[in-house]
């Protein structure tokens, strides 16, 4: 269980404050008007800034003084998730050993995840050669091989087209679903909450509100939502 | 969205600290030594004159740097690439050599002259704070136009083609585009042709015609050659490190942080209709291409007709400044590399690293060279250091460049893939092989040639420890024009810029190769 | 030559180029090896004295053949380096002899304490008498303005001619040159009172002055001004070295100052009767037989052979000009601010 305990993130102009917990696996989508923190909530959870107050845990364990490395989550940033100087499969190896230095076992489990992945043969190419939607797949491979219980996803998939992306989203849920792992989506089409996440946490007017089922959220929407989400 | 506040490694701290060690240091060892401080008004007079040269060569430089460099990015033509890289020719010749090549086209009987007689004008004399400045130019223009040059590559293409969608035209180009490019670039640019100038010794002497055109530099080389007055050396050194240290610090406050926004890689085609901008463009290109092969073409006649005979304790020496100024040049490259990923991250102290690392512009060779001297002597007999020695503060003398060249780079580097190293646990020496060097190899590639070409052509700290078999080929050059054989000097001054710029030419290609 | 300290790095570095650290780590481990079987003397000398077309290596070959001894050059730029390292390591210096002052430098280098008394005599032909306790004298030369015949045919005969011609000369920075040094007291001691108005009129004259010799030198031979300060004996290179008879001194009617060069033992030497040996080989026949065609400057001694020839072409100034070295110190400081003040304008 992912639990939030009393979170604040102060800075002179901005204030962020969450107090919830979440179970294990299962897709939230994080939604709310652009600036409110749902980037930086994430940065957060990932261990990019710290908190001024309060604490993450994790299975009931503090995992607010561990480096970002050393927690349980991954994450996908909006752009830069794979190194372009590097190859697929390369890239990818990177979550099984930062060195490179794969053995059998692990050049294995790359090229498995390559095949799900619907990547095979294009391991040796640079990031560069592939299609928006493949690089997708791609970065969504390295999550996937690192194996963490939680993933960020911070719009990763915003600049591909709505066929594509919510192939992706789709591949998402499935994955998630099948390793029980805890995927928190920042985005700003709703759309993309009501479809695949069963619930969804509002960032709005300085607070990380509780995760809420998605179809009561929006069949009864707050204040701050129905702002958001315009007549 | 990194913590701002991080501190520094303490690595970074170390280095910074022994550089600044190695350079105010030296100049303490010798105010430790003195019995007196004084200065004489003469001494006021080379202040004047060292400031008015370096800042007249500096904005010089720079203005016609802009137009050049202008010029070069949106203009395309055969042999463009060519002359990028001879770009940076002048900045690597060693200053001797570049005497010769300038003397060749503006002495008595150089071309400039031989036309201006065949025109029926009066002759033109090369001699003066013209001279100076116009040797200055030769070297620091290239310089300036490159660091120009890569500001207008920053620029994002998509900035340029939405300039062309919005039909803002050339004016508008500049005002919205340019303008604010260059007035990030400009003070860094400035602030190193001006350090760079500072402390010219040779060409100001040479040039300038006379006892009026005296530098700092001069006034050192009198204190301690002359008059052994440790003191007045301390002294005038510690006036170019204020003097530095006050230009680091301005430059800094004008520049503005890097706000180009991230481009694609290649650099783009700016299209710019209109006869008149082609003109001016296509003028200074000739006119800079003309001003710049033409001294280093007299060099080659002149040197190459000596250059079979020449000895093989020449060759000796030539081999031995190659390897010192590969080993040079692979310690500044790790050193600057070193700071620039620890003030990358602009953490803590940042100022200080950089104020540090640029400090070694304004050194003083012979002061150097004299505190270092002095340190060791009790030790050890100084020639047994010889080599180490200068090829330490060498690669310390070169950092400055490297620093700046890196930053940048380090910089995009650290806010485009420092959070996806982090969530990987990539970090320590992995991170170093797999994304650091990779992504840093070009301008690491660039900083390591530019440092063992300027190692190569040194001729500051080994005169001073230099024995009886360890003689770099610059000191060669020296002592074969110090024997009447301007000859065989010529000819050595010529392999001494061939293999500078070969080294320049590998660790360049290298870097570039290594790339992704 | 026995394995000087120098030269074991250079082998290393051959035969394993690539591996820098290595290199780094040989580099440091250079300190003294000298071999402890025969005697070491050292020598500091300026560099082109020892440079391989200088007069040093055959002095060291001939000297080695008859004292047992093993002799070693230490290089400073020039005199002034020289004394300047004198000066920087003081009484821990663990240098013998020094070889390469001149007279200009003699007594600032004699009120340091460092130098014995050589306790020789040595005769000498110089052109005017010479003797001092701490320094023997080795060669010499007249300073002199050397020309092109083919460009000059009518060169000046004084100092005032050349302030009154539109002749063009490149002289160097008596700051940092010994030859810079020389033409002040030239000037100083040919005008003991007018030397302010002699700089005065000759400063449209001076195209450029030099840090040093050599680019002086340089800048005349590449035709940027008519006329050099250099030395009678410099026409005698251009003659035997490259068969080119076309550059001369021009006489002065004042009479050349002449620069004298001289050769020291210091008190703290170890081996004081072998340096006194070598200051005595230094004044021999062999020894100064090879410096007029080396070092190109006249032999304290003339050979028994005589000079080489070509020297006999070499103009012979009728007077000779020289300040004591205690005179030369004394007007050091006043004649360059005279002269920074004459030329600043």
């Amino acid at each position: 269980m992912l639990h939030l305990d009393n979170l604040e993130l102060s800075y002179p102009d901005f204030h962020l404050s969450a107090n919830w917990s979440a179970d294990r696996g299962g897709l939230i989508a994080v939604i709310g008007p652009s600036g409110a923190g749902k980037s930086s909530l994430l940065m957060a959870l990932a261990g990019f800034i710290t908190p001024g107050t309060g604490r993450v845990l994790w299975q009931r364990q503090d995992i607010t003084p561990l480096p970002p490395g050393r927690r349980p989550i991954s994450i996908l940033f909006q752009d830069q998730n794979l190194f372009p100087h590097l190859t697929i499969a390369q890239n990818l190896g990177l979550a099984l050993a930062p060195d490179l230095r794969l053995n059998k076992a692990q050049s294995a489990r790359v090229t498995g995840v390559l095949d799900r992945l619907g990547l095979s043969g294009l391991g040796h190419r640079r990031p560069a050669d592939l299609s928006g939607g493949q690089q997708g797949r791609a970065a969504l491979g390295r999550v996937l091989l690192q194996a963490r219980p939680i993933l960020l996803l911070d719009e990763p998939f915003a600049a591909l087209g709505p066929a594509l992306k919510s192939d992706l989203l789709t591949l998402v849920r499935d994955l998630a679903s099948e390793t029980q792992t805890l995927v928190l989506l920042v985005t700003h089409d709703p759309r993309d909450a009501q479809r695949f996440a069963d619930r969804t946490v509002l960032v709005a007017d300085g607070v990380v509100h509780a995760p809420t089922p998605t179809a009561d959220l929006f069949a009864n929407p707050p204040v701050a939502l129905q702002d958001y989400l315009g007549p | 969205m990194a913590n701002s506040a991080r501190p520094l490694a303490p690595g970074a701290w170390a280095l910074s600290s022994g550089l600044a060690a190695l350079v105010l240091g030296t100049a303490l060892v010798l105010a430790l030594h003195a019995d007196t401080f004084t200065l004489r008004p003469a001494e006021w007079a080379a202040l004047t004159f060292t400031l008015k040269q370096a800042a007249l060569s500096a904005i010089l430089s720079t203005l016609i740097a802009i137009p050049v460099a202008r010029a070069l990015a949106r203009r395309q033509f055969p042999g463009q690439a060519a002359m990028i890289v001879l770009m940076g020719a002048p900045f690597l010749l060693p200053v001797v050599v570049a005497v010769i090549g300038i003397l060749s086209v503006y002495g008595r009987n150089g071309i400039v002259n031989q036309l201006l007689g065949l025109i029926g004008l009066p002759p033109f004399s090369i001699f003066g704070l013209h001279g100076v400045v116009l040797t200055n130019v030769f070297f620091d223009l290239p310089l300036a136009t490159r660091m120009i040059l890569n500001g207008w590559f920053a620029i994002p293409a998509e900035r340029f083609r939405l300039a062309e969608t919005l039909n803002l035209g050339p004016s508008g180009i500049r005002r919205h585009l340019e303008y604010p490019m260059l007035r990030e670039v400009l003070p860094g640019a400035l602030t190193v042709v001006f350090l760079l100038c500072l402390t010219s010794f040779v060409v100001s002497l040479t040039f300038g015609g006379g006892p009026k055109a005296t530098t700092l530099e001069l006034a050192i080389y009198q204190a301690l050659r002359f008059d052994f007055d440790l003191g007045r050396a301390a002294l005038l050194a510690g006036m170019q490190f204020l003097i530095c240290a006050i230009a680091v610090t301005v430059a800094g406050r004008l520049t503005l942080p890097a706000n180009l926004g991230s481009g694609h890689d290649r650099p783009q085609t700016i299209r710019i209709p209109g006869r008149k901008p082609l003109i001016l463009d296509t003028f200074f290109i000739v006119a800079t291409a003309l001003f710049l092969i033409l001294p280093l073409t007299m060099v080659l006649k002149d040197g190459l007709p000596a250059l079979p005979g020449l000895s093989a304790a020449l060759w000796q020496s030539a081999l031995r400044s190659l390897l010192m100024a590969l080993t040079s040049a692979s310690i500044a490259t790790a050193g600057a590399l070193a700071l620039t990923l620890a003030t990358a991250r602009n953490a803590q102290g940042s100022r200080l690293i950089e104020i540090a690392a640029m400090l070694p512009m304004a050194a003083s060779g012979l002061v150097l060279g004299t505190g270092l001297f002095v340190l060791i002597h009790p030790f050890v007999p100084p020639e047994s250091l010889a080599l180490p020695v200068t090829v330490l503060v060498n690669a310390a003398l070169a950092l400055p460049f490297l620093y700046r060249l890196i930053l940048p780079e380090a910089r995009a580097l650290h806010l485009t893939y420092d959070c996806l190293c982090t969530t990987l646990n990539l970090r320590g020496i992995s991170k170093m092989r797999l994304i650091t060097l990779p992504r840093l190899a070009r301008p690491l590639g660039l900083g390591a040639g530019i440092a063992a070409a300027l190692s190569m052509g040194d001729l500051g700290v080994i005169a001073l420890f230099a024995g009886d078999h360890n003689a770099t080929l610059p000191l060669m050059i020296q002592r074969l024009a110090g024997a009447y054989r301007m000859q065989d000097a010529a000819a050595a001054a010529l392999l001494l810029v061939v293999l500078s710029f070969a080294l320049f030419w590998a660790c360049d290609q290298g870097g570039r190769r290594a790339a992704p | 030559m026995l394995g000087s300290p120098i030269s074991i790095p250079a082998r290393r570095k051959m035969e394993r180029p690539m591996k820098t650290i290595h290199l780094a780590l040989a580099f440091f481990a250079t300190a003294s090896m000298a071999c402890a079987e025969v005697p070491v003397l050292k020598v500091l000398t300026y560099d082109s004295f020892a440079a391989e077309w200088g007069p040093g290596p055959a002095i060291e070959k001939g000297f080695e053949a008859t004292c047992a001894c093993d002799l070693q050059y230490v290089i400073a730029g020039d005199g002034a380096a020289v004394l300047a390292r004198l000066k920087l390591e003081g009484t821990t210096s663990d240098t013998d002899v020094v070889v390469g002052l001149d007279t200009s430098l003699t007594e600032n280098a004699s009120k340091t304490n460092l130098f014995a008394p050589h306790g020789l005599t040595l005769a000498n032909d110089l052109p005017v008498p010479f003797s001092d306790p701490d320094f023997i004298p080795f060669d010499w030369g007249w300073f002199a303005f050397v020309y092109d015949k083919t460009k000059l045919a009518s060169p000046p005969k004084s100092f005032k001619e050349l302030a009154a011609s539109n002749l063009k000369i490149v002289i160097e920075d008596p700051r940092s040159s010994t030859p810079g040094l020389g033409l002040l007291m030239w000037v100083k001691a040919a005008y003991p009172t007018d030397s302010a108005t002699i700089w005065h009129d000759l400063a449209d004259n001076i195209v450029t002055v030099t840090p040093s010799w050599d680019q002086a030198y340089g800048l005349f031979l590449k035709g940027e001004a008519d006329m050099v300060l250099s030395y009678t004996t410099s026409p005698a290179y251009h003659l035997i070295a490259e068969k080119d008879d076309t550059k001369a001194a021009a006489p002065f009617e004042e009479g050349h100052y002449m620069q004298v060069e001289v050769a020291g033992l210091l008190a703290s030497s170890h081996h004081p009767d072998l340096a006194r040996t070598f200051l005595t080989y230094l004044g021999s026949d062999a020894a100064q037989t090879t410096l007029p065609t080396t070092n190109w400057m006249y032999p304290a001694k003339t050979p028994t052979a005589g000079l080489p020839k070509g020297f006999e072409t070499l103009i012979k100034p009728m007077k000779s000009l020289l300040f004591s070295p205690s005179e030369a110190e004394a007007n050091r400081q006043s004649a360059v601010e005279e002269w920074q003040t004459a030329l600043a304008r």
